[in-house]
């Protein structure tokens, strides 16, 4: 389990991360690896854009000390057409470094909603391949918002953050060039101007991201009040107990006001801080240029003229910008290696491993000798091909299972299984009953090894589970589970999901034994009507009926049904009971019984209590045996 | 609806009203400094004069001063001013549900009022802080540059109007052509995650039925779709930036070369040239950062409007004026009652109940899922008013009574029930604040909780995590009741609330209510028949009516539907589901 940590839209805990080198350069490889050709155009964008901005600031020295100053001098009408050219040739600079900026836009758009599209798609992929119990660890939310946020948090990262940092980057370096030749001394008031900056910087931020912490585990705090309360409101009211709640809302609430009221202030101050600073330094440069310009002579190499001086304040401005701009994105990444971090994590999970190789194909009889075949023949056999000396054997599918001492725990601690012997044979029908937690539906889940078992042997037509290839043994297996998820999508594609193939007639056909047309036919749009939210737009034992209808339509040898529950009323259930009745003819049937009616007419009834079978039998022996069977069945064990 | 967000500053109306002051000075001291930078060069560095070069100096260090001073006011009181605002929304939100009716919550819904006290009130505080900020500072900030720039010069200064203009135009354009791409956007965004959702909770599904190859092409092809209108999208906002900067390209050269000319023709100074430069700069910054904000507002606009739907709504079920603050008895009664959940023209879901119910009486309730069982029973305690016809307790209709009064007196075991944070006493006092030690074990042993309370190693102090997941199904429903007894009620109202818990023992704590608490009108909602065939009389309820109301016997005789679900129930359909080992 993750930790447990709130992980709402605020509360989120900024994990350590372990190897953000390594994180990052995965990123990078997802950015790089499609789309090579993009980055290196970009990199080019940003290059050129920088110099365009920089030609233009440097420009202005040549305009008046080259072209403005001269003609103040020479006396008569002024030649403007000089200055003109420089002119037209520093647009066409700016117009080059626009293009280049608008080009940079474009490409990272494709960068960045490729990139994200590919770590979706694979994240998704990787996502269906891992075994159930990754989803049984792992809360719904959670896995959701490594979709949603994690995956939102590499678009602000890849689309605005490393370009940014580029430009900066460059833009420092360029503008800290070109300062080094206007002048040395200013350049050097320059960056003693920027340690103070930074320094002023390095105590807000910490004192702001003590308090930010601070904040976040009352924020945490407090959602995670206003959370419960909501969802108990009914309770409060039904109890009187506004005031109670009232109280000790009020005491969280302003105890969050009070650390982010601190942590806010500090994030606040920096801004201007740094803003003025950069004025003082600004002004510093200006006093400084102005001396040099004017008592320095002309030969020294300290000299400075009004044109250097004028484009060397736009460069002091210049250059502190873009260290601000660093180290805001800075957080911004962080928070993307974070996400990543989860991303990967989730992609790098041990997908389910199957080693099978038995695989299911369909069959004919031919001169009683059963054959491969192409076509549906409506029989299918178990394909084995021996690994020793690659000799392929045929086996009618039929449907019976074996289990050989089987025993299982979701952890090797903590076994919840022991020594389960079990044989099912064809068209037999096995009934487990017990109490919730006596581990009724870990059995079934070992049928279509949604789990491994770790001692024992589970054999299907004599054939080891282990060795048949997991699609093709859980297609064999029809499940009908006690919580319906059904798909959006109409409700014919729903029944569909059981045979992609099926035609009209065929997905009818399975509703109708279902009992599931007679409702389908009322609805307004029949099959046609669209299932939202997980089939929200029905009842609970409609959308039992369809999922009953789902597993008719694949047509499977062995179903496992894990029945209806109390929430459905006893009318309602009698039809949903009528179909599973139908589709269990036949058919080797694993029922998880909650109602007795169900079970009473099965070849073997297992008591489970504890993870082991304790009683087993038809309804006639175990109610002579007088044991547990007999207490759940006459629910009379206390009272009487 | 901003007015009544408004109204929520109260006592953060200073801070609210210094933090843009305070920004006023930041802005008008920064952009004094430009302009006496104009006055250092062309006066000083020009003309050799190093003490006004020191004196324009020492002036804008000061200027700056005084701006860092406004700048860590607005700061400060800026961080008041909205945590604050959010504090007052919070809690204002907070006590303003808890005078909610059943209705009024069902109207919002549990998560909807959870986000709205959470993730809405953070981006109304987000974006009043950004506004007290930078919505004063921006245009101000605008402004002065602009003032600023006419006085040093008109006809240059004319540049940066046509040039804002231009912008303006041109991003509005921008804005509106793109948003509406935008929106078109997010229903499908929400639509693919909805499907990764469904694969997530349905994983089994999924795996049962070998689905995972169609799954993934499905998930393919819906990201493809993002993928191309997201580029769609973004590629018309891309014009954005490099039209703006083309702008800001073509303002420095056309001020480059008509400085240059009037320098030539004395109508400029060197000096005042650096300063139309460095506020042409200003100005376009403060367009971008107005943009940003343009952006936030309207993303807190609808938050906004979800807090005020909130704060707005009317409770609808209030005290009465002269409240009865006694309860007679525990006899119930119903005349001619009707109900509906939707107040105008809804299908009403009870009709013509008439009932009546002596204290001390033991009913059972019984029908099909969707008749209306709960609703009947939760009009007796006033969770709903009735919507014609009259309820009455102890002989008076529930509207006259306290409400505390009449929700103390008749106890409901909801079918919904919640457990919060804290040991097990402290959810069983939500019964009575003031209840002993001894009284919760009492309560506990009633509704057959205290052995398995007992078995817990910490026993009665054992800590139930949010929502009570780390007690079972059964163990939840014993504790809801003993919680309800502790209150020790005229009427117990127990709805559907012993599903989970084994017929045995269900059948133990009924008898423990008939022996301890004989003279408390009960009344049991139960889908299994054994729970309730040894009440006094049953209720049978059939869509939204009742069909009978009598004893056991007179009803397996005479009532086809009562019939109907025993004989379904037993002869080798009881039912032993989630039956637990004790």
């Amino acid at each position: 389990m993750p930790g447990p940590g709130n992980r709402g839209a605020m509360g989120r805990p900024r994990p350590k991360l372990e190897n953000p080198g390594k994180i990052f350069r995965r990123i990078m490889g997802y950015v790089f690896g499609p789309y090579k050709f993009h980055c290196i155009l970009v990199f080019i964008c940003i290059v050129v854009s920088v110099l365009a901005g920089l030609q233009g600031t440097l420009f202005m020295r040549n305009l008046i000390d080259d072209y403005i100053s001269p003609m103040l001098l020479t006396p008569g009408e002024p030649d403007f057409n000089p200055l003109l050219r420089a002119i037209l040739r520093v647009a066409i600079f700016y117009l080059i470094g626009a293009m280049a900026g608008f080009a940079q836009n474009i490409l990272m758009i494709y960068v960045t909603q490729g990139t994200m599209r590919n770590m979706r798609d694979e994240l998704f992929e990787k996502m269906e391949k891992l075994p159930i119990g990754y989803f049984d660890s792992h809360s719904h939310g959670d896995i959701m918002s490594t979709y949603t946020n994690d995956i939102d948090t590499m678009r602000q990262m890849i689309n605005q953050s490393i370009p940014q940092i580029i430009n900066s980057v460059f833009t420092v370096v360029s503008t800290f060039v070109s300062m080094l030749v206007l002048s040395i001394p200013l350049t050097i008031v320059t960056l003693i101007m920027i340690f103070v900056m930074m320094m002023a910087t390095k105590f807000a931020a910490g004192r702001s991201s003590k308090n930010f912490v601070e904040q976040q585990k009352k924020l945490g705090a407090v959602n995670g009040f206003i959370e419960e309360m909501m969802n108990g409101q009914k309770v409060v009211k039904v109890f009187c107990h506004e005031e109670e709640g009232k109280a000790r809302f009020k005491e969280l609430n302003d105890s969050l006001f009070e650390s982010a009221d601190k942590a806010n202030a500090y994030v606040n101050v920096l801004g201007p801080i740094n803003a003025q600073l950069g004025n003082v330094s600004y002004v510093i440069c200006a006093i400084v240029g102005g001396c040099l310009a004017i008592f320095v002579p002309e030969t020294s190499i300290f000299s400075f003229t009004i044109g250097g001086l004028v484009s060397f304040l736009t460069l002091n401005k210049n250059f502190s910008m873009p260290i601000n701009q660093i180290s805001q994105q800075f957080n911004s990444i962080v928070m993307a290696l974070a996400g990543a971090d989860r991303i990967f994590k989730m992609m790098d999970e041990t997908p389910e491993t199957d080693n099978g190789y038995v695989t299911l194909v369909n069959a004919k009889d031919e001169n009683g000798k059963l054959v491969e075949c192409e076509e549906r023949t409506g029989k299918w056999a178990w394909k084995h091909t021996h690994q020793a000396d690659g000799s392929v054997e045929y086996k009618e599918l039929r449907g019976d299972v074996v289990f050989d001492g089987v025993d299982f725990g979701y952890v090797p601690e903590k076994m919840v299984l022991h020594d389960i012997e079990l044989h099912a044979l064809p068209g037999q029908k096995i009934a487990f009953v017990g109490s919730t937690g006596a581990g009724k539906t870990t059995i079934t889940n070992l049928i279509n090894r949604f789990y491994d078992i770790q001692d024992g042997k589970i054999r299907y037509d004599g054939i080891n589970v282990n060795k048949i290839k997991k699609a093709d043994l859980r297609r064999s297996l029809g499940m009908v589970l006690q919580d319906t998820h059904l798909f959006t999508g109409t409700i014919a594609e729903n029944i569909r999901y059981g045979k992609l193939d099926a035609t009209d007639e065929e997905v009818k056909a399975a509703a109708k034994l279902a009992n599931a047309h007679g409702f389908i036919k009322r609805l307004p749009d029949g099959y046609d009507t669209m299932l939202t939210g997980d089939g929200a737009n029905l009842s609970q034992g409609q959308r039992q009926l369809l999922a009953i209808a789902r597993a008719a339509i694949a047509d499977p040898p062995v179903l496992i049904l894990d029945e209806a529950t109390s929430s459905i009323d006893t009318r309602t259930e009698r039809i949903v009971q009528e179909g599973m009745d139908r589709l269990m003819k036949g058919r080797t049937t694993f029922v998880i019984a909650h109602r007795l009616s169900t079970v009473k007419n099965s070849d073997c009834i297992c008591v489970l209590e504890q993870g082991r079978i304790i009683e087993r039998g038809t309804h006639d022996e175990l109610i002579e045996a007088k044991g547990r069977y007999y207490t759940l069945y006459t629910g009379n064990k206390i009272a009487q | 609806m901003v007015r009544r967000i408004l109204k929520e500053v109260k006592q953060y109306t200073f801070a609210s009203i210094i933090t843009p002051v305070s920004m006023i000075l930041e802005v008008i001291m920064e952009l004094s400094i430009p302009y006496l930078m104009a006055s250092i060069i062309d006066k000083g560095v020009n003309a050799g004069d190093m003490s006004h070069i020191l004196k324009v100096g020492g002036l804008m260090v000061v200027a700056a001063l005084i701006g860092l001073f406004g700048g860590l006011m607005g700061g400060r009181f800026g961080a008041m001013a909205s945590a604050g605002l959010a504090k007052n929304l919070r809690e204002s939100m907070y006590n303003h549900i808890q005078t909610f009716s059943f209705s009024n919550i069902d109207k919002f819904s549990t998560s909807g009022l959870v986000t709205r006290l959470t993730t809405d009130v953070t981006n109304i505080q987000n974006a009043y802080q950004m506004i007290l900020r930078i919505a004063v500072r921006a245009p101000l900030s605008m402004i002065v540059a602009l003032v600023m720039a006419f006085t040093i010069n008109a006809r240059i200064a004319s540049i940066y109007l046509i040039a804002l203009v231009f912008l303006a135009i041109v991003l509005l354009i921008i804005m509106f052509t793109s948003m509406g791409t935008f929106k078109s956007i997010f229903p499908k965004y929400d639509a693919l995650n909805e499907s990764i959702q469904e694969n997530v909770s349905a994983i089994r599904v999924v795996k049962a039925y070998v689905r995972e190859e169609q799954e993934i092409s499905k998930l393919h092809k819906a990201s493809k779709n993002i993928y191309n209108i997201f580029v769609k999208a973004e590629k018309k906002i891309s014009f954005a930036f490099p039209i703006m900067s083309l702008t800001v390209y073509a303002c420095i050269i056309l001020i480059s070369w008509l400085g240059a000319k009037m320098i030539v023709q004395n109508q400029l100074t060197t000096g005042e040239l650096t300063s139309l430069l460095a506020y042409c700069m200003s100005i376009l910054m403060s367009m971008m950062m107005l943009m940003m904000i343009f952006v936030m507002v309207s993303m807190s606009i609808a938050s906004m409007e979800r807090v005020s739907e909130v704060l707005k709504e009317e409770p609808d079920i209030v005290n009465p004026e002269n409240p009865v603050t006694e309860v007679k008895d525990g006899s119930i009664s119903f005349k001619n009652v009707s109900f509906s959940y939707h107040k105008e023209g809804g299908e009403p879901i009870l009709r013509n109940i008439n009932l009546d119910i002596k204290s001390g009486e033991v009913i059972g309730i019984m029908g099909a899922t969707g008749s209306s069982k709960s609703s009947l029973v939760n009009l007796i305690s006033r969770l709903y008013d009735v919507t014609d016809g009259e309820v009455l307790v102890g002989g008076v209709n529930v509207k006259d009574y306290d409400l505390e009064t009449l929700r103390n007196e008749v106890s409901v075991v909801l079918q919904k029930n919640v457990l919060f944070t804290g040991s097990i006493y402290d959810n069983l006092r939500w019964g009575n604040k003031n209840a002993t030690d001894e009284e919760c074990r009492e309560a506990a042993r009633l509704a057959c909780a205290d052995e398995f309370i007992s078995s817990f190693p910490d026993g009665y102090e054992t800590h139930i995590e949010q929502g009570g997941t780390n007690v079972s199904g059964g163990q939840k429903q014993r504790l809801c009741i003993a919680r309800a007894l502790l209150k020790k009620p005229k009427i117990l109202i127990l709805d559907d609330s012993t599903s989970a818990v084994d017929t045995a023992t269900d059948a133990r704590i009924r008898q423990a209510f008939r022996e301890a608490i004989p003279g408390t009108t009960k009344l049991i909602i139960a889908q299994r028949i054994s729970s309730i065939q040894d009440a006094d009389r049953i209720i049978v309820l059939d869509d939204g009516e009742i069909n009978a109301f009598d004893t056991h016997e007179n009803l397996l005789a005479n009532n086809e539907i009562y019939r109907e679900v025993y004989e379904s129930q037993t002869g080798g359909s009881r039912d032993f589901d989630e039956t637990e080992v004790s």
